[in-house]
Parts: C-alpha cells; sequence; structure tokens
C-alpha cells in the first residue's frame, strides 16, 4: 500500500491532493461530486474582513488550454464565513484550509484574530498575489517589503500554532528572494502559483473583453510556469513545504509538480470542466507513483533534484 | 449534504440524432433516468472538442425536452446554435457519438398549482426550454400562449410538434420575414393592461428579459425568465456567471446564473447593474 499523506508544517493530511481557493467556493457546490473527506482539504475560497461584490461582468474568457478570470474577490466577508460556510466543512468532517485575503496590512492581521479563535482549521493560507485588485501596487506578493509585513502582521496576530501558506505570484522578476522573505516573516509553508496576469482584447467591440480589464490566467497553459517557480523555490528553500498549484488537470501533471518540489498539489481550473477531477487526479497520481516504485508521496517530493539516487533507495 | 447541485450527475451519454432545423441543430441525447429529475429551466454542461481540446470548459445548453419513452429510454433533447467553436463541435457530432454531460443543473420554472394564463416568449433559440414547460402548464390546465421573436425568420425556432400545447403561437421578426413585422415584446404592454396574463416564462436575449421585466412592473404579473451569463463551471465554484439581485430586505447581492439561476424572478434582478458593481456594502 502507498502512503498517500502528507505534511504542511504540523498539519497533516490524508492525501496529497487539494483544492485550489478560489475554485471550490466553499465546498457545498462540489460535495454532489466528491467525498470531501477523501481529499487532503477544502481550501476555501479567499476571504476578506468585509461582504465584498467582486468585479464587473464580464469575469471570464476562455483562452486556448487556459481561462482567464477576474473575479476579484467577491465573497461574503469573515464573520458570515465563520458562522456558516466553516461549521458547514467541520460538519461533513472536510479537512479545511481557509485563505484570507486584505487590501491592508492591518486586514490581514485582523482576519487572522478572527481565524485565532475558530476550531476546525487545519492551515492558514495568506493570499497575497491575487491578480484581481483596483490597483496594481497593493499585489503584495510583487513587492518583497510588503510581502514581509503582512505575513509578519499574521503571524504576530496568529501566535505560532496554525501553519501558515504564504501565496505567491508568478509574475515577480525574483520569486525566490520573495519566498524567502516570507519564510524569514514567519510563514510556515508556501502556496506556488496564483494566476498570470493576463489580458484578452474582445475583436467586436474592439475593447478589453473582461469588466475588470486585466485578469488572472490559469489552466494547462500555465502548467510550465508553476513547475518553474516550484522547482526554483525548492531548490532555494529544501525544507519548506511547498502547495503546488497551476494547471493541473491529470495525474501525471501532479506527479510533475511533486517531482519539482511540492508537497501537496491543488486542483483548480480542472475542477470547472469536472467537479470530480481531484478524485480522478487522485486516483491516477496513486497508480503512477506505485508504478514508479514509490511507496510513499513524500519520497517523490523534489526528486527531480536529485542527481543519481533511484525510486524506492529510501524504504 | 449540501442542496446544492442536488440531481446533477455526470455522464457519458449517447447521441440519438442530430438534425438541422434551419440555423439550429435539434440533438437527442439517450441520458436515462435522469429525465426523472429534470425540469423545464434546467441546463446541461457539456464537454466540448474531445480529449485533445484546447478548450478546457464545459457549454451550457439549456434543456429543451425530455422524455420519458422512446426507444432509447430516457432522452434530452436539446437547440444548439452553432455559433462559437465549442457549439460547432457539438454540432458535428454525429448518431452513436459519446458526450461528457452532467444534467440537470440550475433552477427550473415555478409551476404555479393553480391554472393560470401563461405567456411564454422566447427570443432566437431562446425558445428552446419554453415547449417542455408549454406541456407541463397545458398538463396543468393551464391556458398556454406563446409569443417567439428574431431579427429574421431563418432564427425562429418553432418545430411543428411543439405547437400541440399552445393556444396561440406568434412569431414577430425584425426584418419581417415570418409572422408578424416588430418586436416580441411590443404586444406585451396590452396584454397586461387589458388583464389577460397572469404569468410571463421568458427565455432569451438579456435586453429582451429586462424589457419584459420593465413592462410588467408595478403590476400582479409575475415575471420568470432564464438568464445569460457566461459561465466557466455551471455547478457554482467559479463566480463568473454572477447578476445582481435585490434581495428581500432590499440589499443587493451578486447572484450566480447557475446556481441561484437560470430561472430567476424577473422584478428581483437589478437590470441597471448587469455588467456593474452594485455600491460597496455599508
Amino acid at each position: 500500500m502507498i502512503d498517500l499523506s502528507t505534511t504542511i508544517a504540523n498539519a497533516w493530511f490524508p492525501s496529497p491532493l487539494f483544492t485550489a481557493s478560489g475554485c471550490a467556493s466553499s465546498g457545498k457546490e462540489l460535495a454532489q461530486f466528491i467525498d470531501l473527506r477523501e481529499i487532503g482539504a477544502v481550501v476555501t475560497k479567499s476571504v476578506m474582513s468585509k461582504a465584498r461584490h467582486g468585479r464587473p461582468t464580464p469575469r471570464m474568457a476562455e483562452t486556448p488550454s487556459g481561462m482567464i478570470n477576474s473575479i476579484g474577490l467577491q465573497g461574503p466577508g469573515i464573520d458570515s464565513f465563520l458562522a456558516h460556510d466553516l461549521p458547514w466543512l467541520v460538519s461533513q468532517k472536510a479537512r479545511v484550509i481557509v485563505s484570507i485575503a486584505g487590501e491592508t496590512v492591518e486586514e490581514y492581521a485582523t482576519l487572522a484574530r478572527k481565524i485565532r479563535s475558530a476550531t476546525g482549521i487545519s492551515a492558514l493560507e495568506v493570499n497575497i498575489s491575487c491578480p484581481n485588485v483596483e490597483n496594481r501596487g497593493l499585489v503584495f506578493a510583487c513587492d518583497p517589503e510588503a510581502s514581509r509585513r503582512v505575513i509578519d502582521g499574521v503571524r504576530r496576530t496568529l501566535g505560532g500554532e496554525l501553519p501558515i501558506i504564504a501565496k505567491l505570484s508568478p509574475d515577480v522578476t525574483d520569486l525566490v528572494s520573495i519566498a524567502k522573505g516570507v519564510v524569514d516573516a514567519g510563514a510556515d509553508g508556501l502556496a506556488l502559483i496564483n494566476t498570470v496576469l493576463s489580458m484578452v482584447i474582445n475583436l467586436d467591440t474592439m475593447r478589453p473583453h473582461l469588466g475588470g480589464k486585466t485578469g488572472g490566467l490559469s489552466g494547462p497553459a500555465i502548467r510550465p510556469i508553476a513547475v518553474r517557480a516550484i522547482y526554483q523555490v525548492h531548490e532555494a528553500l529544501p525544507k519548506i513545504p511547498i502547495l503546488g498549484m497551476g494547471g493541473v488537470s491529470t495525474g501525471r501533471d501532479a506527479f510533475e509538480l511533486i517531482l519539482a518540489g511540492a508537497k501537496g498539489v491543488s486542483v483548480g481550473t480542472a475542477s470547472f470542466a469536472d467537479p470530480a477531477a481531484i478524485i480522478t487526479i487522485q486516483n491516477e497520481l496513486k497508480e503512477l507513483l506505485t508504478e514508479r516504485g514509490f511507496t510513499s508521496v513524500a519520497q517523490a517530493v523534489g526528486f527531480a533534484h536529485r542527481q543519481i539516487e533511484e525510486p524506492g533507495d529510501e524504504e | 449534504m449540501s442542496s446544492i447541485n442536488k440531481f446533477a450527475s455526470r455522464m457519458n451519454v449517447t447521441v440519438v440524432s442530430n438534425k438541422r432545423v434551419g440555423q439550429y441543430h435539434q440533438i437527442v441525447l439517450n441520458v436515462g433516468e435522469i429525465v426523472n429529475v429534470c425540469k423545464p429551466g434546467n441546463f446541461a454542461a457539456i464537454r466540448v472538442g474531445g480529449d485533445n481540446a484546447s478548450m478546457i470548459l464545459r457549454r451550457a445548453f439549456a434543456i429543451s425536452r425530455v422524455s420519458l419513452s422512446g426507444p432509447y429510454g430516457g432522452s434530452m433533447e436539446l437547440i444548439v446554435a452553432p455559433f462559437g467553436k465549442g457549439s460547432k463541435w457539438l454540432c458535428s457530432q454525429t448518431e452513436g457519438s459519446e458526450i461528457d454531460l452532467i444534467a440537470p443543473l440550475g433552477s427550473a420554472f415555478g409551476i404555479p398549482t393553480e391554472p393560470v394564463r401563461a405567456l411564454l416568449i422566447g427570443g432566437g433559440y431562446g425558445s428552446a426550454p419554453l415547449f417542455g414547460l408549454a406541456e407541463v402548464l397545458k398538463s396543468r390546465g393551464c391556458r398556454v400562449d406563446m409569443y417567439l421573436g428574431a431579427s429574421t425568420g431563418g432564427k425562429i425556432y418553432a418545430p411543428m410538434e411543439g405547437k400541440r400545447s399552445v393556444n396561440i403561437l406568434r412569431i414577430y421578426t425584425e426584418d419581417g420575414s415570418m409572422g408578424e413585422r416588430g418586436r416580441v415584446t411590443e404586444p406585451i404592454p396590452g396584454l397586461v393592461a387589458d388583464g389577460l396574463v397572469d404569468v410571463i416564462y421568458s427565455c432569451g436575449p438579456m435586453p429582451m428579459l429586462r424589457a419584459i421585466s420593465e413592462i410588467v412592473a408595478g403590476t400582479d404579473v409575475v415575471h420568470q425568465c432564464a438568464v445569460e451569463e457566461s459561465m466557466a463551471c455551471g455547478v457554482g465554484i467559479c463566480m463568473t456567471c454572477v447578476l445582481p439581485v435585490s434581495d428581500a430586505d432590499g440589499s443587493i447581492s451578486m447572484k450566480r446564473s447557475c446556481i441561484d439561476g437560470p430561472v430567476m424572478n424577473g422584478a428581483s434582478v437589478v437590470w441597471d447593474l448587469v455588467g456593474k458593481i452594485p455600491e460597496a456594502h455599508a
């Protein structure tokens, strides 16, 4: 039997497959199609301190092997989330990683304070890289100092128990330096990658197609970018757990991210095409690892970095 | 369990027939037992392009009709306009092809418990789900009138067999090439003023749905409309297909047309704000 379990800091998960934030809402919608207990955890849509409408429609454009979204963090706000969505997930016995997003360093700290008194959460994802904000200067993850300040504030408010996973953007010149900065500030793990800033112009109107003009590209089109980002960061910070995501649609794709250095893999856009995709991917990954002679997920993490070892040597 | 997507299942189904009807394709799928939980207004989400396609998102189609009986068991009819790459692919699928489908999804048209005078209004191939609805309304003793409109006659979808459940079928085209010249919304104010209609069911382009909502505003006529917003997932997780809808307490929230719709109360959609964002929350 292969051991599919994985850890992110002190949090244990029975499977390395997770939903991706913003691609599973708060779990209820997927429950008709999958058993939420069977996956590693539900990573919730990033929640902000107040209810938010998000950006105007159109919010979506399909692109070759991908899609661009411009949702803009529509959501119920943290109080409603903690009162309704989280208890529902807990009642389903799903493991939960709550994702938070803020407009200021203070908003993140406020969110962390509320999370601190909640129960049933395995880890906290701090989304500092949503591309769909009005002011590009507010994408904290594009600025090493701003990233560090957000994570530092969350760590101080949250205390020492709950693992913090900082979600980073690939749209930067030096991803490794930003990763190092947030780890120094108290992040226990990293989520790589958020969507890639992109744009589509409507040829009929000859104007930007999306209501928010720009959006975030996701889907298989960005998978090589995710592999690169995970590989680079794992090479520089081999001890820091990485939750990898970016266009994973098959077990092979999940395997690739694990080989690059991911301890867990999130499935996002693939769930739009098939709400049960995460379960199929989990089964395919299990088969693939077994075929290659691995007896645990842990053995395969970062395998692409090794020089001469053969699979199974660590048994 | 949650009640969202309660009846939906994903399955591979077979194309029973694919016929060209005017500018559209009438595609019948062998879907089996799910016909028992499909209601007029529900939609199906279909994977397009085959295994190696660069199109990663499903396409949503209103379920035109379902039938329990027939040589193949439960079957579902879709009316597809071959306008985009995905719908062209679907229209090219021949008898016997396998299709990956999720259904039924979304809300359904509310069926009155008492017989009422119902007016069904369809724009273009938006008439597709209205024929199945007409059958249900007729079986409940309702008087069913149907008005269909389009820019030109080739864009009207009105199959002969669909007329059985309808008392009056009127067709309006803007170029006068079929039926009466004019817009399908033009006769509605008169019917409403004369008290000849209790419930309007509509499906078609958003400006048509909006125009009907404005005509019946302030009257006792109920307007149930099937809205259209581009969606990525169809199951409520992507948040792309939202519309501003006013809640019972008067506050406005962005509702998903896939799970809170596609059938919505026309009076609660804030048509002015479609494509915009409501004022920030207090």
